[in-house]
């Protein structure tokens, strides 16, 4: 498909035109942090990030949401719907795309359809921004993807590092986004030679490397190792590394009250909490944080890629990026291939 | 929007306090919605969540035979710690709780069919066994299978859940039961000895046989060493787990034995399976 061509001024533009069809959210700075909202021009959109902090997961999958309210014992209807107009997310990096296919595993799955997430999944479309200035801690590249990786995206959109952007339409939709208005153009050579250069510069910027394949294998044997006795001696057990990843995809169910009545919620939960897998009997089968730091390890380089065929991690870092105490997700998997 | 964790509206008809400390009761429940239950289709071995508003859901294996088509029943441990089972057990007959399921797999029936079957249950972890023989000793089905044997025990004669159940089926002539407490009282005249030991005594055919074992890990533990000396294969030995779990269908991630979700993989796995995974993941 042939690229296309916007400058940098017209973007504006382009954006107001699309919001009269949908809600685009879009990168916004506020209280030190930048995290996607919807907006109502793009002079709101900051474009200085390396990515946001909290992953944009929590747009298909909130981190807390109410699936019914209840009041005297009786359940009240459901809501019809749970997005008002079709939504762009303008600016998703890559890595957070990619990431939407492995929740769309445990999510969309052929026997039970989530259809919180499935709804806003199909209500949304969404146009990454490379990555052009690849983090320290970004290991996108030894997880099958990259910083222009095109996974989930109906559009690419490249910083050409001058007063352009290159756009590419990636599926129909996101080509319908591009034809309805003029402000695009055709890209010129010049701006395709710009983008492999700028695509190479990015990809060389990424030196972290972790091997995966071959790693499922290795992690069926070695579920007893002692490795598991050092690798969690330094975890507190605060879960960020959960919380702020993009793939953990674990939940709890839990009635709330307020009032007269309640609510039932869905909340993230941390399989690095002991309360996860407690029992009322007062069994934990996974003790402590050994167990705990082990599963988390497992489900996403062995359990995942069993039952999905797929790593469950799009190597975005932010649980390097975030744990307090410096454990480096990178270090404990050299560490399994050393083993 | 859609029903996926929305529990269905049931009425608690019959509570029955099970056992001498008062902690295990069964629930007869019955569906506002007739409709409901016509589509609440199970198989034995398969559980449910049992929903209280306020006070969350838990999974709770279902009792009654899937023939029982007026009502599903509920034998409920109450833990001190435990939210929901606590609100259950604090609730009389007349209110309206909600069940949301059937879920997870089941035990095989099928193959089960022209063949002799062992049943081996201690302490409350009789439930879905007890449905289990309900479904065997249905006149529909009972001439599919061949001889039934049934080891019971628990603790003591108070223990004991399903007390009249167990009567009517020793009464019967098409069934083999064997009740066992570990330790007796002065009223007690039956059997004394744990399941183990009296699974050895009895020492049933292997032969064209499957047996089901549900109980304590401690009890499956023993359990299967003279159920392997009596000569039952790993394939043969099916079994039942627990787990905390939260949706019931494989997506909150917390119920996983290594890569096998016991809310959709399970709960029923032969020993052989069991076998397959990692000791310290059990």
């Amino acid at each position: 498909m042939k690229g296309k061509v916007i400058g940098k001024e017209q973007l504006a533009g382009w954006l107001d035109n699309l919001r009269e069809e949908y809600d685009v959210w879009a990168p916004v700075k506020g209280n030190g942090l930048v995290s996607f909202h919807p907006i109502n021009s793009a002079s709101e959109i900051y474009f200085g990030f390396l990515n946001t902090r909290k992953t944009p997961k929590d747009l298909f999958f909130p981190q807390s949401e109410v699936l019914f309210s209840f009041r005297r014992g009786e359940m009240e209807k459901d809501r019809d719907t749970l997005l008002e107009k079709p939504r762009i997310i303008f600016a998703i990096r890559p890595c957070d795309a990619q990431n939407l296919a492995l929740l769309d595993k445990v999510f969309d799955s052929e026997d039970y359809q989530d259809p919180y997430y499935v709804e806003r999944r199909k209500g949304t479309l969404l146009f990454g921004m490379a990555c052009t200035h690849p983090q320290t801690t970004c290991f996108c590249t030894s997880m099958r993807a990259g910083p222009f990786e095109k996974t989930c995206l109906d559009l690419l959109i490249v910083d050409l590092g001058n007063d352009r952007y290159f756009v590419e339409a990636v599926t129909e939709q996101g080509k319908d986004a591009i034809g309805k208005n003029n402000l695009l153009e055709d890209a010129g050579e010049k701006d395709t030679e710009r983008l492999a250069k700028t695509k190479k510069e990015a990809e060389e910027k990424i030196k972290s490397k972790i091997v995966i394949e071959g790693l499922e294998e290795k992690l069926d044997k070695i579920f007893d190792s002692s490795l598991w006795d050092r690798v969690h001696q330094r975890c507190l057990g605060c879960a960020i590394c959960t919380y702020l990843c993009s793939t953990c995809h674990c939940f709890a169910l839990l009635d709330e009250k307020v009032d007269s009545g309640g609510q039932r919620i869905r909340s993230w939960d941390s399989c690095m909490f002991p309360g996860f897998t407690l029992e009322a009997s007062g069994h934990n089968p996974r003790i402590s944080n050994k167990e705990r730091m082990r599963q988390r390890v497992m489900h996403k380089f062995n359990y995942f890629v069993k039952n999905f065929g797929q790593t469950a991690c799009v190597g975005c870092g932010r649980c390097i990026r975030n744990c307090p105490v410096n454990i480096d997700i990178r270090e404990i998997i050299q560490e399994i291939d050393n083993e | 929007m859609n029903d996926l964790y929305r529990p269905k509206p049931v009425t608690i008809r019959k509570i029955v306090i099970e056992n001498e400390a008062k902690d295990i009761k069964t629930f007869e429940l019955v569906f506002l919605d007739r409709e409901d239950r016509e589509r609440f289709k199970f198989t034995c071995g398969q559980f449910a969540m049992l929903s209280v508003l306020e006070s969350g859901e838990s999974p709770i294996g279902i009792a009654s035979s899937p023939l029982d088509d007026e009502y599903l029943q509920f034998t409920v441990k109450r833990y001190p710690t435990g939210v929901l089972t606590t609100a259950l057990h604090n609730l009389e007959e007349g209110t309206q709780i909600g069940v949301r399921g059937p879920y997870g797999n089941f035990y095989p029936l099928e193959a089960m069919e022209g063949k002799n079957v062992l049943i081996v249950g201690g302490g409350f972890a009789f439930t879905t066994l007890r449905s289990t023989i309900r479904y065997l000793l249905h006149e529909k089905n009972r001439s599919r299978f061949k001889d039934i044997t049934v080891l019971y025990g628990a603790r003591s004669p108070g223990e004991l859940i399903y007390k009249s159940q167990l009567k009517e089926w020793e009464e019967r002539d098409d069934i083999s039961m064997y009740v066992t407490v570990d330790k007796g009282d002065e009223n007690w005249k039956g059997r004394v000895g744990l399941v183990p030991n009296v699974l050895k005594e009895v020492a049933p055919s292997s032969k064209n046989s499957i047996a089901l074992v549900c109980g304590p890990p401690i009890m499956l533990k023993y359990t299967m060493v003279p159920l392997l000396d009596l000569g039952f294969s790993p394939q043969t030995i099916v079994t039942s787990l627990e787990r905390r779990m939260s949706c019931g269908i494989g997506k909150c991630g917390r119920c996983n034995i290594s890569s096998r979700y016991v809310c959709k993989d399970g709960p029923v796995f032969t020993y052989a399976e069991l076998r397959e995974l990692p000791e310290g993941a059990l």
